[in-house]
């Protein structure tokens, strides 16, 4: 039973980590696709995008070869900073933040395209600079979009299977996250544990959605 | 106020071309582009403002260059101390009418508090009496209460000029001639050089002191107008 809240725990810690790196680079590659014109921007939408629509299994065999020891970037990993991301739960958060990262950087891309500009001209002529503008005009009427893509990326990496399961693996109180437990819980006709994991599971969603009602502004007048 | 304008700007559209050729001079404190909409006036009113780069030419205030093709100087508009009065107000939708008026003094990274008073922002509240709505967001206010809290934000740094855009077209005719009334008596007592554009008559008679008229991105009046005229007499001279 205790390794039911192991499995939670280190669900909450990789999905926390997974959304926090999305939050970051979801907002700035969201950004950047709003604003930036340049060559090759539908394409890197559509690149960072494809985690949505494909299995989560291929993607957990891309990171393998591209973060397995054989590769040239696992390999240096290994060599000069002794770190192997396969097995960890490092690797687990690498799985989660890619499979979830177009539901951050799509909203908050949307979130930026419908912001009036004139509202960013007219602090330019004000004075304030453009780190200033991002800040206090920008992030803050673009940020209801954002959040909600950024909860929903968090329910999306708790629930993360497939890739996780290739890159990280199954190993109880280290890599086993809950959606792995169930699974494992199930093969071995282990039901008691599979209806515990499967009630703190559904219990953790009912609260990550009440936390999310709470979180976002409840109201911000508009003309 | 001494302004010195000639600028140049084309703009593509697909096949649609628009050439804006821009050239005055003026002393007046009032001056008024007045022309049909698509004439250009916005865009000659973001080039004093530095909202857009003109392809050539200058433009310089009171002496200082602001613009200057042949220099590589263009002012950001960060630097230009001018205060814009946008068509439809543009105020900060997330802000309440304090923030908004205080928006341009709080210059970091964060929007000045809601609960900090600070002496200019009352100065305002008070000169356009916005006190009773100081806690109110844009969202909640009438016509001519946004465009006084936009007034106010824009004044409140004490710009070098105060530039506006079509400043009644959002209003309904009656609040319009009296918020006429009401610039006409903010722009005498405090003296700010304005550059006003408009396509309505009545702004023209009520603010016109040096008047440009605007068609198809070319003056049509003031000094150009009157060299064509001479032009012409020189012409009809030669022929006779």
């Amino acid at each position: 039973m205790e390794s039911a809240w192991t499995a939670l725990a280190l669900s909450l810690k990789v999905a926390g980590w997974a959304t926090a790196i999305n939050l970051v680079l979801g907002v700035a590659v969201g950004f950047l696709l709003a604003r930036v014109r340049f060559p090759g921007r539908d394409l890197l939408d559509t690149l960072l995008t494809l985690p949505m629509v494909m299995p989560p299994t291929v993607l957990g065999y891309y990171l393998l070869v591209l973060m397995g020891r054989r590769s040239a970037l696992g390999a240096w990993l290994h060599d000069t900073f002794g770190i192997s991301l396969i097995f960890t739960w490092q690797g687990a958060v690498i799985a989660a933040s890619i499979v979830s990262f177009p539901l951050v950087f799509k909203p908050a891309r949307a979130a930026f395209e419908t912001i009036d500009r004139q509202l960013e001209q007219a602090a330019r002529v004000l004075g304030v600079s453009e780190v200033g503008i991002f800040f206090r005009i920008t992030l803050p009427l673009a940020w209801r979009g954002i959040l909600a893509g950024v909860l929903l990326a968090f329910a999306r990496a708790l629930g993360e299977f497939g890739a996780t399961l290739m890159v990280a693996g199954n190993i109880p109180g280290k890599t086993q996250t809950l959606s792995v437990a169930v699974y494992e819980a199930v093969q071995a006709g282990q039901d008691d544990v599979a209806n515990l994991l499967v009630l703190v599971t559904s219990l953790v969603c009912v609260l990550v959605l009440m936390a999310a009602s709470r979180l976002v502004p409840g109201r911000v007048p508009h003309p | 106020m001494q302004i010195d304008l000639d600028i140049r700007k084309t703009l593509r559209s697909g096949r649609r071309c628009f050439d804006l050729q821009v050239r005055f001079s003026s002393n007046s404190r009032r001056i008024v582009i007045y022309g049909p909409s698509g004439s250009g006036k916005t865009l000659t009113l973001q080039a004093i403002a530095g909202l857009i780069r003109p392809d050539a030419g200058h433009i310089r205030l009171d002496g200082t260059v602001l613009f200057d093709s042949q220099s590589g100087t263009n002012l950001a508009p960060q630097a230009r101390n001018m205060a814009y009065l946008f068509q439809d107000y543009a105020l900060f939708p997330h802000l309440s009418v304090r923030q908004n008026i205080g928006f341009g003094l709080a210059r970091g990274w964060l929007n000045p508090r809601e609960d900090v008073s600070h002496e200019a922002v009352d100065y305002w509240l008070d000169a356009f009496h916005l006190r009773p709505l100081a806690h109110q967001f844009p969202g909640q206010l009438s016509g001519g209460q946004r465009q006084r809290t936009a007034l106010a934000r824009a004044l409140i740094a004490q710009p070098r000029a105060l530039l506006l855009d079509e400043p009644f077209s959002a209003l309904d005719p009656a609040l319009r001639q009296h918020m006429r009334g009401e610039l006409d008596g903010l722009q005498r007592r405090l003296g700010v050089p304005m550059v006003l554009i408009t396509h309505d008559e009545d702004d023209v008679e009520a603010f016109g002191e040096h008047v440009l008229h605007l068609r198809e991105g070319q003056l049509a009046s003031g000094r150009d107008a009157m060299e064509m005229t001479d032009n012409v007499i020189q012409t009809l001279r030669q022929a006779t």
